[in-house]
């Protein structure tokens, strides 16, 4: 079992723990999220990088930051889970790559910046993946509406003379 | 001969002039469904490969913050639709995990059971469309055999016979009875025939051993750094299966009757082999399931009011009536923690996992899917660097992807 109070001697008070059902979470501010990840990856053996996601907390009540981003870690050894939160900003919601650890964080985090618009700095390929390339918003914001904003309807047309 | 590993060339190699580009897909019998992939080619050897996705994105996620738990299952079908209740089962499982509900002891028997089904029938797909993408056209056909059946076996357990929406909040939408549990025990019976017979032809087979023995290798180290589960690590030496290692429904039960299978070599064979060992196995958990399902209702308690209740006491009785009006109407509902929650089961394809964030109404605030194609596909440039064209469909064949799942 990690114990929370080693990190948060190296890293800062900051780092809260929570618990809930069998899921234990720490919440760690975005400056000090790398150090963190590499903590975790070298020191205490989270060798497999399960899932990068991100949450938009834009009409949740009492939510005091816009977008969560979150990691779910596997301990390959012990078998122990542990989900990394931390949170970012508009307007340039940036964080740094998880790439350099896990070569499996490399599509997770084009989904998030293809669906959250939340940037990885040192990402090698930094693109969308899921929506084409000349797609502007990002659907998965709750500000995005479910029937979208008529991009597919300025999508040009192709004829069947000109493919 | 494609029994050595071929001499692979890093990503960052220089673009050389004889170097050509192949376009492969999105409409091309071997990739199944949609999808693209722009190969670089120095002759037949493949120097790189970027795979184009989306092709199939439709927004599942953004419907699931619109849909309620129960709703949301006729979508979570749809994603890896081959073997369609063993999402439902995973998407319903992360639900009672937040909710905190402990099934009833035949649901878990009977969710088992039908997971196990689905895993067959997801594995006998890919062996057989494997072989068809590599020239073996009967193995197909055998393979198809027995998934009618498996598709005759859930149509009488839910009455449809792909897309199922079985599984509900708490329960199962009907139970199932003594005619199924029979055609259950009869396909138990069946199946080993035809595996053998699938085993028969190809597993030494001459021309599918040239085609996939150290095709496609994953080593141990790079299975784990890029995130692969299920088969595909399993087939790499990763010892790891969540039915095992954090046991859900009634495996803890059937701890004893089934094996993690595992092999080392990390090519397409060894994921073939996984595949059809994995058939057995799943075969002798439902053999000891099936003979001990429990009796007693299928579905919690109706007092914990998140269950619908059934349609006879809908119809003729005020209560059941007025419950299945809290439960379905918008502005009602049960309560819901105001939490979030990582929760994962083992399919076919690997983790199949759900993170679902609650606002405390019957509507996930955010339902992520981690879905195993996805993540295994990102696996695809590195598995096929340095191989041959021909062995493209092979490495893709064994991997698995569903396009559905894959761009959700």
């Amino acid at each position: 079992m990690l114990d929370v109070s080693a990190l948060q001697n190296q890293f800062g008070a900051e780092i809260a723990f929570s618990e809930f059902r069998d899921n234990r979470r720490v919440t760690v501010p975005a400056a000090s999220l790398f150090p963190v990840l590499e903590s975790l990856k070298n020191q205490h053996g989270f060798s497999m990088l399960i899932d990068i996601t991100a949450v938009d907390y834009l009409e949740s009540e009492g939510a005091t930051d816009r977008f969560g981003v979150v990691y779910c870690l596997l301990n390959m050894q012990s078998g122990e889970r542990l989900i990394v939160k931390t949170f970012v900003n508009d307007p340039d919601p940036v964080l740094p790559s998880a790439y350099s650890f896990w070569k499996g964080a490399d599509w997770m985090e084009r989904e998030v910046f293809d669906m959250f618009g939340i940037r990885f700095d040192g990402h090698p390929d930094l693109r969308r993946i899921l929506t084409p390339d000349e797609f502007t918003s990002f659907p998965l914001r709750k500000d995005y509406p479910l029937k979208g904003r008529g991009e597919r309807h300025n999508f040009p047309v192709l004829t069947r003379a000109e493919s | 001969m494609p029994l050595t590993f071929a001499e692979t060339t890093p990503a960052d190699a220089p673009e050389q002039e004889y170097l050509w580009t192949l376009n492969f897909g999105p409409q091309h019998p071997a990739t199944h469904t949609t999808l693209r992939l722009i190969l670089t080619l120095d002759g037949e050897r493949v120097v790189n490969a970027v795979p184009h996705i989306g092709y199939l994105h439709s927004g599942f996620e953004k419907l699931g913050e619109h849909l309620d738990f129960n709703q949301y299952v006729t979508i979570v079908d749809r994603m890896n639709y081959l073997s369609p209740m063993a999402n439902e089962i995973s998407w319903h499982h992360a639900v009672e995990k937040l909710l905190g509900i402990e099934l009833t002891p035949r649901c878990k028997y009977l969710r088992t059971i039908l997971a196990e089904i689905m895993r067959i029938q997801d594995h006998l797909l890919n062996v057989g469309t494997t072989a068809l993408d590599l020239g073996a056209f009967t193995a197909f056909l055998y393979c198809f055999t027995q998934r009618e059946k498996i598709y005759d076996i859930v149509e009488t357990a839910s009455g449809q016979r792909y897309h199922t929406s079985y599984t509900r909040v708490g329960g199962v939408l009907f139970d199932v009875n003594d005619a199924w549990i029979d055609k259950v025990r009869k396909f138990v019976k069946e199946l080993p025939a035809t595996h053998a017979e699938v085993h028969k032809l190809l597993t030494r087979n001459r021309i599918f051993i040239d085609r996939t023995k150290g095709i496609g290798v994953l080593s141990t180290e790079d299975a784990i750094n890029m995130s692969a589960t299920g088969p595909i690590a399993r087939a790499s030496g990763v010892v790891r299966d969540l039915r095992k290692d954090e046991p859900y429904l009634a495996y803890a039960d059937l701890d004893s009757t089934f094996q993690v299978v595992c092999a080392k070599a990390g090519d397409c064979y060894s994921r073939f082999l996984v595949r059809m060992q994995e058939i057995t196995e799943s075969l002798k958990i439902i053999e000891a399931a099936i003979e001990n399902i429990p009796a007693g209702p299928v579905n919690v308690d109706p007092g914990t009011h998140v269950v619908i209740p059934s349609k006879p006491a809908v119809y003729r009785s005020i209560e059941g009536l007025i419950q299945h009006f809290e439960i379905i109407m918008p502005n009602r509902g049960y309560e819901v923690p105001k939490e979030e929650l990582y929760a994962a089961t083992e399919t076919a394809n690997g983790e199949l996992g759900f993170y679902l964030v609650s606002d405390g109404t019957t509507r996930a605030y955010r339902a992520r899917t981690r879905p195993p194609s996805f993540i295994h596909f990102a696996l695809f440039p590195h598995m096929i660097r340095g191989h041959q064209l021909s062995d493209v469909p092979a490495v893709l064949g064994s991997i698995n992807i569903i396009a559905a799942e894959l761009d959700r």
